[in-house]
């Protein structure tokens, strides 16, 4: 199959994310939030948080985190861990962004199920 | 090779033991955790403030489903464990999952003792102990009703001031001649009662529960009805409530053998008499003695670490303990013994006028027992010396008055905190001692108390400590902790909300980059706290000029539709005034067919609520719902939200005015508007007030020489009845004057500042001087609003079915599909 032969999957371009903001990426093992950064750096994590698996890509991007928008927990978008007190931490993804393209490591999307 | 731990209970004391097993041997063990109740580890003793509604049960999740992930824990939920074999070294579930260990830990609790009365097992008798119990006390009030609580010791009051905050009628059957009398000496409970009392609770002390009484079986499966006293006297009630004590669980570990009395017998090393089986919480018996209260079990907790740690050093033995009972607005404190005997002394405060009541009682020149009614911020510091067994002869002249008056002269209270050693606890609810908090200060460069909350905790479940960790802050940074300084907005500034919009004006800052760049933001783009702020802020300063930044709104303004709990959206369509059509009715059951909407349900501000919407299908659904003639009801906006009406002159007998129609009026004007925080108003057309609007942020009451308008009402967190604003005598004018007092509001008020918040914090005159009696400025203000709303009025739903903020919507790219096919 054409697709998984590649190690890097396209999902679309960077300007497809606003600026601070999220999209989804649906994928066979769940929901996936891809990130775009105020700098312009592209990060993916599961789309679950750990406290009460609210959607992170419906959250407040800020700095390199996001804010949860069910109760407000932060979550590092370099590593998925939960910061402050709260203890928990979400599955992250390799991205890259190629002439524009933001691409995802079909390996790790795989190793995800 | 892991050796292979499993432990069977998952409460408070098997999660501090585990905690503190990670922390010192994280690799050691493989863990199996089996629980009887499907749920993760929560804080038992918050039970009582999710009762009353101060929390929820979110709020007191000790360790949520990723503690677990992230050790490594295999969490058997609703399992319970029906037999040990300890010679295979395996335990058995109800499910019959058997599972093999190296070590193994029972921390089974205990169980509520429930007495054997007549009618103890009819429907509608509970018992104090878990969230269930909570959930179903919290069912029957919601119906209102009559309760009994049988127990006035420290959960059955607790149970009995929730259940009266939740509306219910409660009456205390107490067996004893005064309150709480394990804890609390004769004195202290009469006061206790008294305060009890003036809660509206009734109190019946000496009171011997003779049986319960059904109802008649004709009348279906028979409930409570009754509860009938030793002296022939019934007290009707919905609900009782046994609060009488609990008892060791220690059922499975007798019948696997293990040496048990009242509780599972374990040695100061917290072992039982199977050398690799340990026992620790409510279901043990250590010296002759079981536990209730949380600190001895968390002492407990290190101890049993330790050993599985392999440091057999550390053993537990039991020391007195402090009680104090979660009642907002009843202080009270106890530790240690306070009984009569011949050698010991006491010493004895009472202020009858101020309900103050301390009592202190000593034996051989210490301290061993204190009971302190009304102000109780020595508790911890007495609590200390019975602890340490400190000789109290040099101030015992001056004992009862507390630190502050200890070492010659009197102290500041700060002195008696500064005083403390360093593993005093300071937060029981947490298990937080003074150390903690002032080494965190310092690494961590905390400023204020929300510091302190956000990294130690401290202070941030019950609240009672919070003086203490605020004197901490003070000792730690001097002059620098100054709590009445200006509350920066968040930890990316130190500017206030005032001074950010007075320098959004001044320095005419028109976007949040700028904005963050001029006024020196500490983090490049703001945080979740401060981004809506602004965005807030500039839309409301900048009419027409601003362009509103989706990323910086919260997920409801951004998709204007209210996120669930399950990532799906509802979807609230104006109706104005409350009025709706067939048509319109017709278009919404069309919608929610269409859609296969789960639930559809009736809002309390006379709206129809669709339920559970996909992001994606949002876009369609409102495009139907345009066609009908339907636009967004904003439910979701810190914003205008509805205007309750009652059907008025239109229709109604009493009615002065056309209430309806000026509710429409007002919602047609208002409506779009964006305000710090939301803003719900009502019409009612005669002070019979049958919408309502003497709880709403503006209300209007109708009389028959015109229109009462009030204004700061609540009735969500805080009830508050409303005040009144001033009387006009026609509808123009009342709806110029509600225009000029939203408009001042969304000029002053700081974000998520409700009305009632706002008007306390300026005063109700100020706000009466500018948009009644000064004619000029009530004008100024209507025509800025008039402007404002110019920018404000298109509908949200209408623009996105026609494609705009489209990336909202959609996901960026559907690789299940490609996935599926390989």
């Amino acid at each position: 199959m054409t697709i998984m032969d590649k190690a890097w999957i396209d999902i679309g371009a960077l300007a497809d994310i606003p600026m601070l903001g999220a999209r989804k990426l649906k994928t066979a093992h769940g929901c996936i939030a891809v990130f775009r950064t105020g700098d312009d750096q592209v990060y993916a994590l599961a789309d679950r948080c750990p406290h009460k698996g609210g959607p992170l890509s419906d959250g407040i991007v800020h700095g390199s985190s996001v804010t949860c928008p069910l109760h407000n927990w932060v979550i590092s978008l370099e590593t998925g861990l939960a910061q402050g007190a709260d203890q928990g931490a979400v599955a992250t993804f390799p991205l890259r962004v190629e002439a524009g393209r933001i691409q995802i490591d079909a390996v790790a999307l795989k190793g995800s199920s | 090779m892991k050796q292979k731990l499993v432990v069977i209970g998952n409460g408070m004391a098997p999660g501090r033991a585990l905690e503190r097993l990670f922390d010192v041997a994280p690799d050691a063990y493989q863990v199996t955790i089996f629980n009887a109740e499907p749920r993760v580890n929560y804080d038992r003793i918050m039970l009582s403030p999710v009762l009353s509604g101060e929390k929820t049960y979110e709020d007191i999740v000790i360790h949520g489903d990723a503690w677990y992930v992230e050790h490594g824990i295999t969490l058997y939920k609703g399992h319970k464990v029906v037999a040990i074999d300890r010679a295979a070294k395996t335990v058995t579930s109800a499910q019959g999952d058997v599972v093999s260990y190296d070590k193994l830990v029972i921390a089974t609790g205990s169980n509520p003792v429930i007495i054997p009365i007549p009618g103890h097992d009819l429907a509608g008798v509970l018992t104090y102990r878990d969230l269930d119990d909570v959930d179903a006390m919290l069912l029957a009030a919601q119906s209102g009703g009559r309760a009994v609580v049988v127990g006035g010791g420290l959960l059955g009051l607790e149970a009995a001031a929730g259940l009266r905050d939740r509306g219910m009628e409660v009456t205390v059957l107490h067996l004893m001649p005064t309150l709480m009398e394990r804890q609390l000496d004769p004195a202290a409970g009469y006061l206790l009662q008294k305060a009890v009392e003036a809660r509206g609770i009734i109190v019946k002390t000496k009171a011997n529960t003779h049986a319960i009484i059904g109802s008649h079986p004709a009348l279906g499966p028979p409930k409570v009805r009754a509860v009938k006293l030793d002296d022939g006297s019934e007290i009707a009630c919905d609900l009782v409530v046994m609060a009488v004590g609990i008892r060791p669980n220690a059922a499975l570990a007798k019948a696997a053998g293990l040496e048990v009395n009242r509780g599972i017998l374990v040695s100061p090393d917290m072992r039982t008499s199977d050398p690799d089986i340990f026992a620790l919480g409510e279901c043990v018996e250590v010296a002759g003695q079981t536990f209730g209260l949380v600190a001895p079990l968390y002492e407990q907790a290190g101890v049993l670490a330790a050993q599985l740690a392999g440091d057999a050093t550390p053993s537990f033995t039991p020391t007195a303990t402090a009680t104090k009972l979660k009642v907002t607005g009843i202080n009270l404190y106890s530790a240690g013994e306070f009984g009569d005997a011949p050698d010991r002394e006491e010493i004895v405060l009472r202020d009858a006028a101020r309900s103050i009541y301390k009592r202190l009682v000593l034996k051989a020149d210490r301290l061993i027992g204190v009971v302190m009614y009304g102000e109780t911020g020595d508790g911890p510091w007495f609590f200390d010396l019975i602890k340490k067994g400190t000789p109290i002869a040099e101030m015992r002249e001056t004992l009862i008055f507390g630190s502050s008056y200890q070492g010659g002269t009197p102290l500041d209270p700060m002195a008696a905190v500064a005083a403390l050693p360093d593993d005093a606890e300071i937060c029981g609810c947490n298990g937080v001692c003074k150390g903690k908090i002032t080494t965190t200060i310092t690494e961590k460069g905390l400023r204020s108390l929300d510091d302190v909350r956000a990294h130690t905790k401290a202070s941030a479940s019950c609240g009672t400590c919070t003086g203490l960790v605020e004197q901490l802050l003070k000792i730690q940074l001097g002059d620098a902790y100054n709590p009445k300084a200006v509350q920066p907005m968040c930890g990316c500034t130190d500017l206030g909300h005032d001074d950010v919009r007075r320098l959004i004006v001044a320095k005419e800052l028109k976007t949040i980059p700028q904005l963050l760049q001029d006024l020196e933001w500490k983090t490049s783009s703001g945080c979740a706290k401060c981004r809506p702020a602004l965005n807030y802020y500039l839309v409301a300063t900048w009419p027409g000029v601003y362009e509103d930044d989706g990323q910086s709104r919260f997920i409801n303004e951004r998709v204007h539709a209210n996120i669930q709990k399950d990532g799906s959206f509802s979807v609230v369509p104006r109706m104005w005034g409350g009025l709706t059509s067939s048509k319109e009715l017709r278009a919404i059951a069309d919608v929610v067919d269409k859609f296969q909407i789960p639930t559809v349900k009736v809002t309390g501000g006379q709206r129809i609520d669709m339920l559970g919407v996909s992001k994606e299908d949002l876009p369609a659904v409102w495009a139907d719902l345009n066609k009908a003639g339907m636009v967004s009801g904003a439910a979701y906006a810190k914003g205008l939200r509805t205007v309750k009406t009652c059907v008025g002159t239109e229709w109604c007998r009493f009615g002065t005015q056309d209430s309806t129609g000026l509710g429409v009026a007002i919602e047609k004007f208002l409506w779009g508007s964006w305000t710090p925080a939301k803003v719900k108003l009502a019409v009612s057309g005669c002070p019979r007030n049958c919408a309502e609007a003497t709880c709403k942020d503006v209300g209007v009451i109708c009389v028959d020489s015109g229109f009462e308008i009030h204004f700061a009402g609540a009735a969500g967190l805080d009830i508050k009845g409303t005040e009144i604003l001033g009387h006009v005598a026609t509808q123009e004018e009342a709806v110029e004057v509600i225009a000029a007092l939203v408009q001042l509001y969304r000029e002053q008020g700081r974000y998520l500042e409700r009305i009632y918040k706002w008007a306390k914090r300026v005063g109700n005159d100020s706000i009466k001087a500018q948009v009644i009696d000064d004619l000029e400025k009530r004008r100024a203000l209507y025509d800025r609003f008039v402007v404002s709303q110019r920018y404000a009025q298109s509908d949200p739903w209408a623009e996105r079915a026609a494609g705009k903020d489209a990336h909202e919507f959609a996901p960026i790219a559907d690789l299940s599909i490609a996935e599926a096919a390989e």
